[in-house]
C-alpha cells in the first residue's frame, strides 16, 4: 500500500499542468461582505501542484458560499493522519480518503456524517449509479468520489511500435497474438513487468477479470458471493498466463519480471529502452518523465485492450467524506460534486473526474481527454480498484494475500487452479478477521 | 527487560537494608530519601518498560479488534500459520549463522590487523559501516544485490568475470520465425530439409534482434553462387524496421549476420563447419556424401550470463546476512582486538619457543585465552540478531518479503503493515521477549561476576 500511494501521488503531480490563471478571470467578485461564514478544515493527500489546483477550486467555493476553507495535507498515510485526530476529537471537517475500505471502517466506527439531501441530489444528478453505491456503507451514503486515477492503461514506446510496424491493439488477443510477437521479431522485448510490487499484479488481474467476466462478477467476487476458485478467476489467470508464462515476452525473463519493482519497470521502457510496454495507471507519467521521456510524444499509453466484449475501465481515487456535523462541510461536498467545480478543476490539468457531467473538452490536454472519454464510455461498467476494496490483509499487504499469491503465479504460472485455491484461502482468512469485527 | 527491572529493585533495596542498622546513629540519610531519589527511575521503568510489556502480554490474548478474548490462540497461530512459521525458521537461521560468522570474521580481522603496519587505518575502514544507519546500509545493499548487472555491483562483478572467462555469444535471443523452415535443436536451430552439396544456396533467416545490435562489420546480405560439392548459403537478419520487408526474402536493407557458426552434419556427427562472412554468406567445401543437415550452432545463441538472483526466494536470507556481516564485522573486530591486547604475550612467546606453529598458537593459545571476549561478542550479537528488522525490511523486495521474513518484521507487518492484527503482533512481541530473556540473563550474570571481581 505504501508504494501504491506513492505511485498515485506521483501520478497526480505528473499530470499536473498548472494553468490557474484561467480560473481567476472566470469568477466574479462579490464585493467585501463582513465574514459571517464557517471555518472549514479540509484534509487530503495532495501536495505541490495538485494542492495548488485544489486550493483554486476551494477558493471558488469560498467566493460562492462565504465560508473560509483551510487545506491541510495528510502526508502519505491518510489513516495515520486521521487516526490520532479522531481520537482527540479534532477531525477535519472534510477528508479525502484514498480507499473505500477506509471509508467503510470510519463509517462503522461512527466517525462519518452521512451526506445531506443537497449533496445526494447533486451526486444523483452527476454521477453514474456505481459511484453512488461505492460511497454507501450499510445503506447510508457517506462519500463522493472526487478525483480518479485511471488504472486501465498500457504505456508504450511509440518508436518501438513504429519499428515493429504495429499499432496499439483493441483486443487482448491482438496484443498477445499480434503486437507482442511482432515486437519480439523486431528485437524489442514486449513487456517490462513491475512484479516485485504486488499491487501492479493485482491491477493486471483486475483489468483482465473486469473485461472478461464482466462488472457483475467483479462485484460478486468482491462481495464474496462467488469464491476465488470460481471458473472465471481461473480463466482470468489463464489469460494472464498468455503473457506471464512466456519468458521471452518479459524483460529479464521470469526473474526480471518478479524482481523488478515500480518505477524501475517504467525506467526499463523509457530510460534504458529495454522493453516496449509497461502496464500501470496514469501515474506512470511521472516516472516516465523522470526517466527522460516526454509524455504524449515518446511516452504514450493506450487503454487496456478488451479481453471480453468490453474494454475494462478500472479506477482508483479519492473519496470525499464529511467528518464533522458542520453544515458548511455538506455545502462544500455538494459544491465539489457539481460539474462546475469538476470543470474548473479539470481545466487546471492533473485531474480526472468521475463526474459524468464534466465535459471531456474541459481537460487541457489530449491525453487526459482520452482518459475522460474512456471513463464516460464505460459509464456504469466502470469499477473501483478491487484490491483496494478488499480487507487490507488480503488485498494490500506486502508479502501476503493477493500480492504474494499473484507473485507466485508470475513466478510459476503452471497451475492456475492451485493459485485460485490459494487466493480463496487467503480471502477466507482475511474476511474471517473482518467479519469478527463486524459482529462487534 | 524484565531482568533489568529486577536489578534496579535489588539496587534499590540494598542501600536501605544497609542503612537500617545505622539508622539509630543517624549517620546516613533517612531511608525515605533513598526512595525519593529512586522514584523517577522507578516511574520511568514502570511507564516505559513494565507497563508496555504487561499490556502487550494482555493484548496478545485478544483478537485483532481487541474485544474478544481468544486465550492462547495467537500463540498457536505463530507456530501454525505458514507466514509466521517461515519468519520463525528464518530467525533460527539468523541466530545460528549471523553471530558465528560475524564473530569469526571479526576474530580474523582482529588477529590479522595485529600484524600489519597500517592497522589503525584498516580498523577504521572495517569499522566504518557501524557509523551508517541500518536503513542506509539496507539501501546500499539493495543496490549491490540488484539483478541487472548494469545496476547491481555483485552481479556486475560476476558477469565481468564470467565474460572474461568465456566470451559472450554474438546473437543471444535471435531465433527463426515459426514458419521459416528451421526447428530448434540442442540449443541451436536445424534446417528442416536436408541439403545436397552443389544445390542452390540455403537461406537461413533469423529475427528477434534489434538491427542496431548487429556487429558493425555486418554488410547487406547477399546470396552466394552455388559451388560444386559445397554447401553455400546466407544467414541474415530478416527484418526491416517497420516490418516492411518480405519474410524469407533478402530485402535491400537487410544485413547479413557475420561470425555465425554453421555446422554441417552427416547423420548425427558434425562433418564440417563454417563461419559466416560480413554479408552473412558461408561456404562449406569438399563435401562427399549425398545429403547433409545444416545447423546453426548453439553457442551462437547462448544467453549471456546474468549473474546470481541474489534477491530471489532462495538466496535472499543469506544475502541479507551478508549485509549484516558487513555492518557488524567492525564491531566484533574492535572488541576482539581489545581482548587480544590484554592477552599475556608470555603465553604466546612460550608456545612459540616450545615450537608451536602459528596456527597452533592461534588455535590452542589465542582463541582459548580470548574465549570470554568471544562469548560476550557472540551473545551480544545474538540479542541484536533476534530483533533484526530494518535490513530485511529494506533489502528484501516485495515479492520475497515473505521468504525473507523474520519475527520482528512479521510483528510489525501483522500489527501495522496491513492486517492490523495487534493481537497476533503482541503475541509475536512477547514471544521475541521470551527468546531474548536467556541471553539477557546470561549478560546480566556476567556483569555481576565482573563487578564481583
Amino acid at each position: 500500500m505504501r508504494n501504491h500511494q506513492r505511485g498515485l501521488a506521483r501520478g497526480r503531480a505528473a499530470l499536473a499542468v498548472t494553468s490557474a490563471a484561467a480560473l481567476l478571470g472566470a469568477t466574479a467578485c462579490n464585493g467585501e461582505d463582513p465574514f459571517d461564514g464557517s471555518e472549514l478544515l479540509v484534509a487530503a493527500v495532495w501536495t505541490g501542484a495538485e494542492q495548488e489546483n485544489f486550493e483554486e477550486v476551494l477558493a471558488l467555493f469560498e467566493e460562492e458560499s462565504g465560508h473560509r476553507v483551510t487545506y491541510d495535507d495528510t502526508g502519505e498515510d491518510t489513516a495515520a493522519y486521521l487516526g490520532p485526530r479522531l481520537e482527540a476529537g479534532e477531525a477535519p471537517d472534510v477528508a479525502m480518503l484514498p480507499q473505500p475500505g477506509l471509508m467503510a471502517e470510519y463509517a462503522e466506527q461512527g466517525d462519518l456524517e452521512p451526506l445531506s439531501e443537497t449533496v445526494l441530489d447533486e451526486v444523483d444528478a452527476n454521477y453514474v449509479d456505481y459511484w453512488q453505491e461505492l460511497g454507501t456503507v450499510d445503506g447510508h451514503a457517506y462519500g463522493v468520489m472526487l478525483k480518479a486515477a485511471h488504472k486501465s492503461l498500457i504505456w508504450y514506446r511509440p518508436e518501438a511500435f513504429e519499428n515493429a510496424g504495429v499499432e496499439p491493439p483493441d483486443t487482448y488477443d491482438e496484443l498477445v497474438g499480434g503486437v507482442a510477437p511482432a515486437l519480439a521479431e523486431a528485437g524489442e522485448t514486449p513487456f517490462a513487468m513491475c512484479g516485485s510490487d504486488g499491487w501492479t499484479l493485482t491491477d493486471w488481474f483486475e483489468n483482465v477479470y473486469l473485461s472478461q467476466a464482466g462488472p457483475e462478477r467483479y462485484d460478486q467476487l468482491l462481495e464474496r458471493e462467488i469464491a476465488w476458485t470460481d471458473d472465471s478467476v481461473v480463466t482470468a489467470l489463464e489469460t494472464l498466463a498468455e503473457i506471464w508464462a512466456d519468458e521471452s515476452l518479459m524483460h529479464g525473463g521470469t526473474d526480471g519480471a518478479v524482481g523488478t519493482g515500480f518505477p524501475d519497470c517504467v525506467t526499463d521502457v523509457y530510460g534504458t529502452e529495454d522493453a516496449a510496454m509497461v502496464y500501470e495507471g496514469d501515474f506512470v507519467a511521472a516516472s516516465a518523465e523522470e526517466a527522460g521521456a516526454v509524455v504524449g510524444e515518446d511516452a504514450r499509453a493506450f487503454t487496456f485492450p478488451a479481453v471480453g466484449d468490453e474494454a475494462p475501465v478500472v479506477l482508483g481515487g479519492d473519496i470525499a467524506v464529511a467528518m464533522t456535523e458542520e453544515e458548511a462541510a455538506q455545502e462544500l461536498l455538494a459544491f465539489l460534486a457539481t460539474p462546475e467545480a469538476g470543470t474548473a478543476w479539470a481545466q487546471q490539468g492533473g485531474f480526472l473526474s468521475p463526474n459524468d457531467n464534466v465535459d471531456v473538452e474541459a481537460y487541457p490536454d489530449e491525453f487526459t481527454q482520452g482518459l475522460a472519454e474512456s471513463v464516460h464510455q464505460a459509464g456504469d461498467d466502470v469499477r473501483y480498484d478491487l484490491s483496494d476494496q478488499l480487507p487490507s490483509g488480503f488485498g494490500a499487504t506486502e508479502g501476503s494475500g493477493m500480492w504474494a499469491t499473484l507473485q507466485d503465479f508470475l513466478r510459476d504460472p503452471g497451475d492456475p487452479e492451485a493459485i485460485a485455491e490459494e487466493l480463496e484461502e487467503d480471502a477466507a482468512a482475511a474476511h474471517g478477521n473482518g467479519s469478527d469485527e463486524d459482529d462487534d | 527487560m524484565a531482568q533489568g527491572g529486577d536489578t534496579a529493585e535489588h539496587r534499590g533495596q540494598e542501600p536501605s537494608e544497609l542503612s537500617a542498622p545505622t539508622a539509630a546513629g543517624r549517620l546516613g540519610p533517612p531511608p525515605w530519601l533513598g526512595a525519593v531519589f529512586l522514584l523517577p527511575a522507578l516511574v520511568f521503568l514502570g511507564a516505559f518498560m513494565l507497563y508496555p510489556i504487561g499490556y502487550s502480554a494482555w493484548r496478545s490474548l485478544f483478537d485483532a479488534s481487541g474485544d474478544t478474548f481468544v486465550g492462547l490462540d495467537n500463540y498457536v497461530t505463530i507456530f501454525t500459520n505458514p507466514d509466521t512459521f517461515i519468519a520463525l525458521r528464518n530467525n533460527v537461521i539468523w541466530v545460528v549463522v549471523a553471530p558465528i560468522v560475524v564473530t569469526a570474521v571479526g576474530l580474523v580481522f582482529a588477529v590479522l590487523t595485529e600484524r600489519i603496519r597500517w592497522a589503525t587505518a584498516f580498523k577504521i575502514v572495517v569499522f566504518m559501516p557501524m557509523a551508517i544507519s541500518f536503513l542506509a546500509s539496507g539501501v546500499i545493499f539493495r543496490l549491490v544485490y540488484e539483478q541487472d548487472p548494469d545496476r547491481g555491483l555483485a552481479n556486475a562483478v560476476l558477469t565481468t568475470v564470467s565474460d572474461t572467462v568465456s566470451a559472450p555469444s554474438p546473437y543471444p535471443g535471435a531465433s527463426p520465425r515459426d514458419d521459416a523452415g528451421l526447428h530448434p535443436a540442442e540449443g541451436g536451430y536445424t534446417l528442416d530439409a536436408e541439403v545436397a552439396p552443389g544445390q542452390d544456396p540455403v537461406l537461413l533467416p533469423l529475427v528477434g534482434l534489434p538491427p542496431d545490435d548487429l556487429p558493425s562489420e555486418a554488410e547487406p546480405a547477399t546470396v552466394p553462387e552455388p559451388q560444386e560439392s559445397a554447401i553455400t548459403g546466407t544467414v541474415w537478419l530478416d527484418f526491416t524496421p517497420g516490418a516492411e520487408g518480405t519474410q524469407g526474402v533478402i530485402d535491400p536493407d537487410e544485413r547479413g549476420m557475420p561470425q555465425m557458426r554453421v555446422e554441417v552434419l552427416d547423420g548425427d556427427a558434425v562433418a564440417a563447419e563454417a563461419v559466416t562472412g560480413p554479408d552473412g554468406t558461408f561456404v562449406v567445401p569438399e563435401l562427399t556424401a549425398d545429403t547433409y543437415t545444416v545447423r546453426l550452432a548453439a553457442d551462437n545463441f547462448t544467453e549471456p550470463y546474468r549473474g546470481v538472483n541474489w534477491l530471489g526466494p532462495t538466496l535472499v536470507t543469506p544475502a541479507i546476512i551478508g549485509a549484516y556481516v558487513w555492518v557488524w564485522a567492525g564491531f566484533a573486530m574492535v572488541l576482539i582486538s581489545a581482548g587480544l591486547a590484554a592477552i599475556p604475550r608470555e603465553a604466546l612467546e612460550a608456545a612459540r619457543v616450545d615450537g608451536a606453529t602459528e596456527w597452533q598458537v592461534f588455535r590452542r593459545v589465542t582463541v582459548p585465552l580470548l574465549s570470554p571476549v568471544l562469548l560476550v561478542v557472540f551473545v551480544t550479537l545474538m540479542i541484536y540478531v533476534l530483533k533484526i528488522f530494518d535490513l530485511v525490511f529494506v533489502i528484501a523486495p516485495g515479492d520475497v518479503q515473505r521468504d525473507a521474513n523474520v519475527l520482528a518484521l512479521e510483528m510489525w507487518r501483522v500489527s501495522f503493515g496491513g492486517p492490523n492484527d495487534q493481537g497476533l503482533g503482541s503475541a509475536l512481541a512477547i514471544f521475541l521477549l521470551v527468546l531474548v530473556i536467556p541471553a539477557m540473563i546470561f549478560q546480566v550474570r556476567r556483569f555481576r561476576q565482573e563487578r564481583a571481581q
